[in-house]
């Protein structure tokens, strides 16, 4: 798939903030063509055939885990779905433990999500597998933002220069995190809106401009980009209510015209309809997050080629 | 002739802030104590006397035996981290002679009866001195004062809940009154826990840029202003214990200028490193409190050079492996300290921001002084607890080299100048390499 003599340098994947442009570029490239491919009858192709994918899942997902279940198998590897539940950790395995077994087992692609931050660094340098981030704690979901970038891309044809706002729990937000490294690493202009205690001062790159006002911040952006509101923050104070951040950051019809005409507006889902985002705008034309779901699986394949298949091959 | 240890050091250099010495000398023991300091001097030099062993410490420096007022020797109950046996013999690898174990033990040492199984213990398998530390409330648990008194008599030097803060304002008020009645310092464990909640490194741009939750310096600050005012409101006599902020040191030496009753100790790591240590997830580098930034490092050196900070205590916090080879938000917070100390504190001696003298003072003399142990001095009749130290030494960390059963530093593999080649303790000479 992806041009001859280009490749990643590190065995894994763990962060945007490791990946340079070029990487970053030559990813969206090779997940052109797979999701040509994805438009087939035939959506399966041999690449990886042989090859042994293991889902090892610390924290609930549906998502992620089904987009890279059938991102891998679309490339005709074995997939093995591994679900530890927090309380089973605690028990006793330790989490290098829990590593090296399954690597023993043949893992040729370790897909690693947990609660805690740092945790795919641990096992890349503790594996020959090839570790890939599918989120860690409150750091990173490299894969969510590349294929945020895929998504803007193919509606824009470009990044570079487009006036992207992030919205909402920026500081608890891997997604949030990747998006502002991937995106201005590819030239775009990022603002955060969102609750001061979700931006604190000082913390985020000074030159990231941040709006405590959607009125403020959404003027004559391209790209809205919400968050989910997770419901626990509530109870640790950072707002009082669901019902005052909805009416405070909300993203309604009114909210969005602010924006220019063709704006999109984009979520990682799953969505909490009447908190974050109004159903009107999740559902209407300008919304490409079910784009963004099937974008998934064709960058989810390029992360899995380029690691797996291109490396190896030299 | 007298049958303890019987030494004559001859012609090291002395330095000794208890008696102002600073010079070329020797130092006579007999019986196990210091008989004489004796500066060079155009006079012809006495005989030495039979049976006593000389020892040429020409090119070394001779200093009391440091003191270590901040350590964790995790027995009873945590033999899988150290023991008493092995956190003294790194002590005394290190260059110290006495420490003082803080009392998270299991269980935790809130009263007489753990306090007699550690002295005890350490009387018999100590390689160095140990002195404890009693806890301030019952289990550590900051709901009810423990029986400090009783602590006293059994030995303890001072009173702690280190690793833990005294959170409620009224217990450490009580605390502070109740102590005076033994003279002994109540040291704070400075953390603001609703401030800190869940932080695992230092707050700022790095704790977002890596994803890890941050503790901001205000919790410690905080924490170091409200104990200065209760402190002042009693009277009581305050330690605060491992200041790493510059608002921390600020405020210390603020309250010094206001006549409060306050003292100050930081650590080697915190005039050493910064948060970046923590990058790549680096869990050796993994305190409470957190690696500060420059600012703090630059702040921590002012305070130790104009006095606000007293004393430079380890903080010897060892793990097992296991505790730190997992997730940074999981892994226990704390360095090995003790093997590592004495040859950081030099850089401060080589940056110009201690004298020799000033490195005594804060790592043997302050430290004595603060707890009442009776050491840190060369003083005649002192026990012969004696370091010597070949300043120019190089070497490489080695954390698997280490006596102490804790490996988990920051500073493996770091090129460092210092040895104290020959320790004098307890009536013997221990010798490093």
């Amino acid at each position: 798939m992806g041009e001859t003599g280009r490749q990643l340098r590190s065995k894994d994947i763990v962060g945007i903030k490791d990946l340079s442009r070029e990487e970053i570029e030559l990813i969206l490239d090779t997940a052109v063509g797979f999701k040509d491919v994805l438009r087939r009858d035939i959506k399966k192709v041999p690449t990886l055939r042989g090859k042994t994918v293991v889902n090892l899942f610390f924290e609930p997902s549906t998502r992620t885990r089904t987009s890279f279940e059938l991102a891998a198998k679309r490339l005709s590897t074995d997939v093995i779905n591994f679900s530890v539940s927090a309380s089973s950790v605690v028990k006793g395995e330790s989490l290098i433990d829990t590593a090296t077994a399954i690597q023993a087992l043949g893992a040729d692609v370790v897909i690693i999500r947990h609660s805690s931050s740092g945790v795919p660094h641990l096992l890349a340098d503790h594996l020959n597998a090839s570790v890939i981030n599918a989120g860690d704690g409150i750091n990173e979901h490299p894969t969510q933002a590349l294929l945020d970038a895929f998504t803007i891309m193919e509606r824009f044809g470009g990044i570079s220069g487009l006036s992207i706002a992030i919205v909402g729990d920026i500081l608890h937000s891997r997604v949030a995190k990747s998006n502002i490294y991937c995106l201005r690493t590819l030239g775009a202009d990022v603002r955060l809106i969102g609750p001061p205690t979700l931006i604190p001062e000082g913390l985020f790159d000074p030159d990231i401009e941040v709006f405590h006002s959607m009125e403020e911040g959404l003027g004559d952006v391209d790209v809205v980009m919400m968050l989910r509101i997770q419901m626990e923050r509530q109870d640790t104070g950072f707002f009082p209510t669901t019902d005052e951040y909805f009416r405070l950051w909300g993203l309604t019809r009114e909210r969005l015209a602010l924006a220019r005409p063709d704006a999109v507006v984009m979520h990682p889902g799953p969505m909490n309809r009447g908190i974050e985002i109004v159903s009107d705008v999740a559902d209407s034309p300008q919304s490409v997050i079910l784009d963004q779901v099937t974008n998934g699986i064709a960058v989810r394949m390029a992360v899995l080629y380029l690691l797996s298949g291109a490396r190896s091959g030299g | 002739m007298k049958k303890g240890l019987n030494l004559l050091i001859r012609n090291g250099h002395i330095v000794d802030p208890s008696q102002g010495i600073d010079g070329k000398g020797d130092v006579l023991v007999e019986d196990g104590r210091i008989s004489d300091v004796r500066l060079r001097s155009p006079e012809p030099e006495p005989p030495v006397g039979p049976g006593i062993e000389i020892i040429d410490a020409e090119g070394l420096y001779v200093l009391p035996g440091l003191v270590d007022m901040h350590v964790h020797l995790r027995e009873p109950g945590y033999e899988h981290k150290e023991t008493i046996r092995t956190g003294t013999t790194a002590a005394v690898r290190g260059g110290f002679t006495a420490v003082c174990c803080m009392p998270n033990t299991k269980p935790v040492n809130d009263n007489e009866t753990v306090t007699e199984f550690i002295l005890r213990k350490a009387y018999a398998e100590g390689a160095c001195y140990v002195y404890t530390i009693g806890a301030i409330t019952k289990g550590q648990k900051g709901e009810e004062l423990a029986e400090m008194g009783m602590m006293r008599d059994a030995g303890c030097v001072a009173f702690s809940d280190d690793g833990l803060p005294v959170s409620k304002s009224l217990l450490m008020r009580r605390a502070l009154e109740y102590s005076k009645v033994f003279g002994v310092p109540v040291i704070s464990h400075a953390e603001d826990l609703s401030l800190s909640a869940g932080g695992v490194m230092n707050e700022g741009a790095l704790s977002v840029r890596l994803g890890l939750r941050g503790i901001p310096a205000e919790a410690e600050i905080i924490m170091i202003k409200r104990d200065i005012e209760l402190a002042a409101l009693t009277g009581g006599r305050l330690h605060i214990a491992h200041v790493s902020t510059a608002g921390g040191v600020a405020a210390v030496r603020e309250a010094k200028r206001a006549g409060i009753d306050v003292t100050a100790e930081t650590c080697p790591h915190y005039f050493t490193l910064t948060e970046e240590a923590v990058a790549g997830y680096n869990t050796n580098a993994k305190m409470n409190p957190p690696l500060r930034t420059e600012r703090d490092v630059e702040a921590v050196k002012e305070g130790l050079a104009d006095g606000t900070l007293d004393v430079i205590a380890t903080d010897h916090a060892p793990h097992h492996m296991d505790e730190k080879l997992c997730e940074f938000d999981r892994a226990a917070s704390g360095i090995s300290g003790l093997e590592t100390a004495l040859p950081l504190c030099l850089r401060l001696v080589d940056e110009g921001v201690l004298s020799m003298s000033g490195l005594v003072e804060k790592t043997a003399l302050n430290p004595s002084r603060i707890t009442g142990i009776g050491k840190g001095s060369l003083r005649r009749g002192s026990t012969a607890d004696i370091v010597l130290l070949d300043r120019d030494r190089e070497f490489t960390v080695d954390a698997e080299g280490f006596a102490s059963m804790g490996r988990n530093t920051p500073f493996d593999g770091w090129r460092l100048k210092g040895v104290p080649v020959a320790v004098i303790c307890k009536g013997r000479v221990h010798e490093n390499g």
